[in-house]
């Protein structure tokens, strides 16, 4: 019902995309060269598509040409896949400059290190006198300037945290990169024996390394941000005298009267225009069933319209609706994510002190030593560039890029840089009920005629309504009969002419039975009950029983359906809770220590999402929901949520195993330079060494099964 | 020693033809689905859309 929801949000109607640019669609499921072939094979065939092309690493699909944004969705929801449009507006085109800075950065100091280690093997294997001199010359002339273009991003980093009186990584980073090669320059010139041309330059390269990968796991981030609020189509529909125009919901004044379509969300806060209307408050308050209102009630930006086209009269837009009012209370609400240290943080604020330290106690001991600046200045430098954080910058950005790429292709889009590590720790998991646990089934009695199953499944198709659309699944495979006059009518169902006879779906009352459910009518034969209850989501099962942690259901709903439904999920449940109890009940467990993850989509469940120490939204919540949400679920199903905990928990050890393979390299070569045996060809191997450990250790989280 | 004269520059000018390939690519968008590439080997359509 919850997809449902989310492609309803969008307009059917939209005005079509103009001539050249380009329609962007989200598309969740694809994952193979068969996608691709299929997808855009079947959208060359489409009226007006010029050009369709899949981007299989966004899973997004871009199609330019004057077309209707819902031929391309019938024609792709036709082949099976999941499909939502993406306002074009929010998605910026512009490609990733900074990404593509430090990836030319990263190549020109690759480029640098492999021919300065050229010159330095000969040096190595004994290149003396003059040849030295101009290998050293050589290098130093190659090195310069590209330790001044590539180690910028270091620079920056390191001069904006001394100008706020801060150590960061960055800090020794820059000082072993400067003094290698200052100190080197001036070796070179002197004619020494040492120089840390290729030192500084391999230092460059395997940071910037650690440094992209950073950057891209955080612009993926941003981006899937971005791609989020691109799937609500901000536009609405405003009545002006007789005419209807389509208008950014942005623009709605108080006073205006809006068209709300039958499955749309209405935009702004309103009193309803038409005699009565039926509505889905279940993202508002999780109630399961859907809520008759009549002319003059108030509704709230963010419920859905499941009947008939209604007309609203705005009475409170923009930042002053309810939905509005609590996204700001949420993003100004205190959560645990802002007081959350990240582990590379934490590291780094033990290691850059403890660094410094030991370079400067290096060098006073063997100034007082030996008496030898020089020699003394040498060793510091060595200690600099052995210890500096190679594979500590690389430890945690490798991992979690490597996780969050991973989680990708399982339908997961990790919005927050510290989600990873936040839901390793997590050992209580909290689910709503409607929607994310749920979803309604009808029961189809036994003795319903084949042609009563016909009728039932051609007058389900017409409706949005969550029991039609449970319905229509059901039928599915029976065929379907041609109706005329079909028409829905708000808040009781759906009536039909077929051969001549009034053919009805919907409330009991309203088609003369005496049930309260829901049934079906042929002409004036005796009605039909069709019972429903909830039933447990595809994959809800399995990932139930799936899970080692501890779970529960909180819901807004009535207690008797919800304790229904925790008996059939086997969870513990607390009903009728309304948004401050849901927020209430995760204080509670967190003050008993719990770490909890809550999985929900509903504005009930918004603060509970945001007070959460992890969160999960599905893509069809609300903006709001999924905003405030570490995680963003695209796909329907829940099955995969073992594996993002699982996934979380080895990202988690292959950071913490990252960091001891650093550190083991450290404890090896930190007595060797403190001792004054450290070469330039030392000082190669365990940089190299440690940084080619890390990153292969990384590649295992792909095996997480 | 001479030797060193001509094949330290012609080392420096092969690196710097492979730099400048690769800059070549990142400023022409060949990284924006890397994934997508793999995959499109894989398709036989002449005529497809992405064939123009």
């Amino acid at each position: 019902m919850m997809a449902c929801a989310a492609c309803a949000s969008v307009s059917p109607d939209m005005s079509a995309v103009s001539d050249g640019a380009a329609a962007q669609f989200s598309l969740p499921t694809i994952h193979c060269a068969g996608c691709i072939g299929t997808i855009e094979r079947a959208l060359a065939g489409v009226n007006g598509v010029r050009e369709a092309r899949v981007n299989l690493s966004l899973k997004r699909l871009s199609v330019t040409g004057p077309i209707q944004p819902s031929d391309v969705l019938r024609t792709i929801k036709g082949l099976g896949y999941e499909i939502f449009l993406l306002d074009a507006a929010v998605l910026d085109k512009a490609t990733d400059r900074k990404g593509r800075d430090l990836l030319l950065r990263l190549a020109v100091a690759g480029f640098a290190m492999m021919n300065v280690m050229l010159l330095s093997v000969a040096v190595w294997s004994g290149a003396s006198g003059a040849t030295r001199d101009l290998f050293h010359l050589i290098s130093a002339g190659i090195a310069v300037p590209v330790v001044a273009y590539s180690a910028q991003p270091f620079f920056q980093s390191a001069f904006a945290a001394l100008k706020g009186r801060r150590l960061n990584m960055d800090v020794p980073i820059s000082l072993a990169i400067l003094l290698a090669t200052g100190m080197s320059v001036f070796e070179s010139l002197q004619g020494g024996r040492h120089a840390y041309f290729d030192a500084a330059l391999s230092l460059t390269f395997f940071l910037l390394i650690g440094r992209y990968l950073d950057h891209r796991t955080r612009s993926a981030a941003r981006s899937a941000a971005k791609e989020l609020t691109a799937l609500e189509v901000h536009q609405c529909k405003r009545i002006r005298g007789e005419r209807v125009e389509t208008v950014p919901t942005s623009a709605v004044a108080i006073g205006d009267i809006l068209l709300i379509e039958s499955g749309m969300r209405v935009p702004v806060d309103g009193t309803l225009m038409s005699e009565n209307a039926l509505m889905d408050r279940a993202f508002l308050t999780g109630e399961s069933e859907a809520v008759d209102v009549v002319q003059g009630a108030a509704l709230q930006a963010g419920e859905i319209n499941l009947g008939a086209p209604v007309e609203l009269r705005a009475t409170a837009v923009g930042e002053d609706t309810t939905l509005r009012r609590v996204a700001a209370f949420v993003e100004t609400a205190e959560n645990s994510r802002n007081s959350y240290t990240a582990l590379a943080d934490r590291a780094a604020q033990i290691y850059a002190p403890a660094v410094h330290l030991l370079a400067f106690v290096a060098f006073a001991a063997w100034w007082l030593g030996s008496g030898d600046v020089r020699l003394a200045l040498n060793i510091a430098i060595a200690v600099l560039i052995i210890t500096c954080p190679c594979a500590l910058g690389l430890a945690v950005p490798a991992v979690t890029t490597a996780a969050i790429s991973r989680l990708f292709s399982k339908g997961f889009l990790v919005k927050h840089a510290t989600a990873i590590e936040r839901l390793a720790d997590v050992d209580h998991i909290v689910f709503d009920k409607t929607g994310t646990l749920s979803s309604p089934a009808v029961d189809i009695p036994e003795t319903l005629s084949p042609r009563a199953r016909s009728i039932c499944l051609s007058l389900a198709q017409h409706s949005n309504h969550a029991l039609s659309a449970a319905l229509a699944e059901r039928l599915a495979g029976v065929p379907p009969v041609a109706l005329d006059s079909i028409e829905e009518h708000a808040g009781q169902g759906i009536s039909a002419r077929l051969d001549g006879q009034v053919v009805r779906l919907g409330r009991g009352a309203w088609i003369g039975a005496d049930f309260r459910g829901f049934g079906l009518r042929i002409g004036e034969s005796a009605p039909i009950e069709l019972p429903f209850h909830e039933v447990l989501k595809p994959g809800a099962q399995e990932a139930l029983s799936d899970l080692d942690l501890p779970s529960e259901i909180v819901t807004g709903d009535h207690a008797a359906s919800a304790r229904r439904f925790a008996d059939l999920a086997g969870l513990p449940v607390l009903a009728d809770a309304r948004p401050e109890d849901k927020s209430r009940r995760l204080d509670a467990l967190a003050k008993e220590g719990r770490k909890v993850l809550m999985v929900g989509d509903g504005l009930n469940d918004t603060m509970a999402l945001a007070r959460a120490h992890a969160s999960l939204a599905p893509a069809s919540a609300l903006d709001v929901s999924r905003s405030v949400s570490d995680v963003v679920l695209l796909k329907e199903s829940l099955q995969d949520l073992p594996l993002l905990i699982r996934v979380a928990r080895q990202t988690q050890r292959l950071s913490k195993q990252n960091f001891a393979i650093a550190a083991l390299y450290n404890l090896i070569a930190i007595p060797i330079a403190l001792a004054g045996f450290a070469t330039p060809l030392a000082a190669a191997l365990a940089m190299s060494a440690s940084s080619i450990t890390v990153l292969l250790n990384s590649g295992r989280i792909g095996y997480v099964k | 020693m001479n030797v060193l004269v001509v094949l330290i520059p012609v080392s420096l000018i092969l690196g710097g033809l492979g730099l400048a390939a690769f800059i070549w690519s990142v400023k022409s968008d060949q990284y924006e689905d890397p994934e997508g590439n793999a995959s499109r080997i894989l398709l036989d359509n002449d005529k497809g859309p992405d064939a123009s």
